[in-house]
């Protein structure tokens, strides 16, 4: 079992996709908290189609690097979903289904009628739920994606204090001086930055849970933000690490084996949380 | 000193106004009661006097050179709030982030000031206590010792006692009142007519005329009665 997995470790581009899955899983989760508390986990699914239909885009024009193309349209994309969404909350739910499901069905539409080549279908899996892009990245694509996980960390370390008080209390924070809609904004930049680099790991169906599930999960079990903050990335990781592990070992597809894994934890945080709550 | 000064201010969404001809002042140390019907503007009043809304008309000044952002607020609980995992020391502190332009992180100074104000509310010894975990009453006191905690001078407060049993009410009372007493300025919403009379100094009745008045002004115009 050992022996192959340092077998597979020899090679650069298993090297790459731990690197690749490890960065991302942290960023998503750093976020995560912030959009789970502020009843924004929806915006992360919506961009994900963004992100489908855009990549369809990217590969029918034959892009080597895809994210030229993917990041700034998901950025433009989570920019149009947060302004619609803070005039009304009922339209601000129909405009955001209005642009996934657009972006869905134009994404499958380009694909097939411009199909590039024999394998739609395979083409469009792939898209959906990562399948094995993750294994074929080059370091290129490596070295952006480790640029931009740092540019996440880093705004998120320096607008901690503020992203705490504008998410617990959007009134307080304004009326002390803070701008809530800076905020707001940065927080959709940053999740679509995360997204895009997603889609390589786990697809763009799965990236919201990613988001999501190590947040959900931390919730359960500590009482402070940043306890929950730092324990949502350290599960992420762990969950992101075991999962793609365990899928070169046996095969599997490495997004759906990460997603399943952050449910299991999810699972488990789940029962530990009710277990301590009825003790006490 | 006066804190803030408004003047001839109607106040509303959109283009109707909810009520007009608000003027008031607060001065240092003032405690100031606001009172009326539901819908008759109470909470919007507060919220343009945040800067959370802009005013149809009229202005909000502030004379003594206190800056806007340096108002305490204790607003209605929201959604959010009722299951966030936050500690308490979390939830104080970030009242000072005011105090913190162009530093992204607290200092000694913010440490110390969120210390303080929780040891003026009395939730010292509940400083690493998760807030959803607290009951109504410590919640409301988490949340004046970050108003506290973003302002020595003026605190606005939008009925902190709702849904608090009579201790706990009692306990909120008395703390505003040492506050007031210590030289804090205080702006209080309430329903509570009765209790908060007795630490009040003067009344802003909301209504079709919003009229000002002292506290005994107030008690002869309603025969007494609260309402």
């Amino acid at each position: 079992m050992i022996d192959k997995l340092v077998m597979y470790l020899a090679y650069p581009f298993v090297r790459y996709a731990l690197i690749v899955g490890v960065l991302v899983s942290l960023c998503s989760s750093l976020l995560g908290v912030t959009l789970v508390l502020r009843r924004y986990s929806f915006i992360g699914d919506g961009l994900s189609h963004v992100a489908f239909g855009t990549m369809a885009i990217a590969t029918v024009l034959r892009l080597s690097n895809n994210m030229i193309l993917v990041l700034p349209v998901t950025i433009l994309g989570a920019i149009l979903i947060l302004k619609a969404g803070s005039r009304t909350r009922m339209q601000g739910d129909a405009i955001l289904a209005v642009i996934s499901v657009s972006a869905l069905a134009l994404g499958y539409l380009i694909m097939n009628v411009f199909a590039v080549s024999a394998n739609i279908s395979g083409d469009v899996c792939a898209t959906l739920f990562g399948s094995t892009s993750i294994l074929t990245l080059g370091q290129s694509e490596v070295w952006m994606c480790m640029g931009l996980s740092v540019v996440v960390i880093a705004v998120f370390i320096f607008m901690y204090n503020r992203l705490f008080s504008v998410t617990f209390d959007s009134d307080f924070a304004k009326a002390t001086g803070q701008k809530p809609e800076r905020y707001n904004m940065l927080i959709a930049i940053l999740i679509a930055i995360v997204i895009t680099l997603g889609m390589n790991l786990v697809g763009s169906l799965l990236i919201t849970a990613l988001v999501i599930f190590p947040a959900l999960a931390s919730m359960r079990l500590f009482g402070s933000f940043k306890a929950v903050t730092v324990s949502s990335v350290i599960l992420s990781v762990v969950c992101a690490f075991a999962g793609m592990v365990l899928s070169i070992m046996i095969g599997t597809p490495v997004g759906s084996t990460i997603v399943a894994a952050d449910l299991v934890m999810f699972l488990i945080c789940c029962c530990i949380g009710g277990l301590r709550r009825g003790g006490r | 000193m006066t804190l803030i000064s408004v003047r001839d201010l109607a106040i509303g969404y959109g283009q109707t106004p909810v009520a007009s001809g608000i003027s008031f002042d607060v001065e240092e140390g003032d405690f100031l009661c606001i009172v009326g019907e539901n819908g008759s503007g109470k909470t919007t009043l507060m919220k343009t006097m945040l800067g959370l809304m802009e005013p149809l008309s009229g202005g909000i000044t502030f004379p003594g050179g206190m800056k806007g952002s340096e108002i305490g607020y204790l607003g209605q609980q929201t959604q959010i709030q009722k299951d966030f995992p936050a500690s308490v020391y979390e939830i104080v502190i970030s009242g000072r982030l005011n105090k913190c332009a162009g530093r992204p992180f607290y200092g000694k100074e913010d440490k110390d000031a969120a210390a303080r104000s929780m040891e003026l509310t009395g939730i010292t010894d509940l400083r690493n206590r998760c807030y959803r975990n607290l009951s109504g009453g410590q919640q409301q006191r988490v949340l004046l010792s970050r108003a506290l905690c973003a302002s020595s001078k003026l605190l606005l407060l939008d009925e902190p006692v709702s849904g608090l049993d009579p201790d706990a009410t009692a306990e909120m009372y008395r703390i505003v009142k040492e506050l007031n007493d210590s030289g804090v300025a205080v702006v209080m919403i309430t329903h509570d007519v009765d209790a908060s009379l007795k630490i009040a100094r003067t009344v802003l009745c909301m209504g079709d005329v919003v009229r000002l008045m002292t506290v005994a002004e107030y008690l002869q115009q309603t025969g007494g009665q609260g309402k």
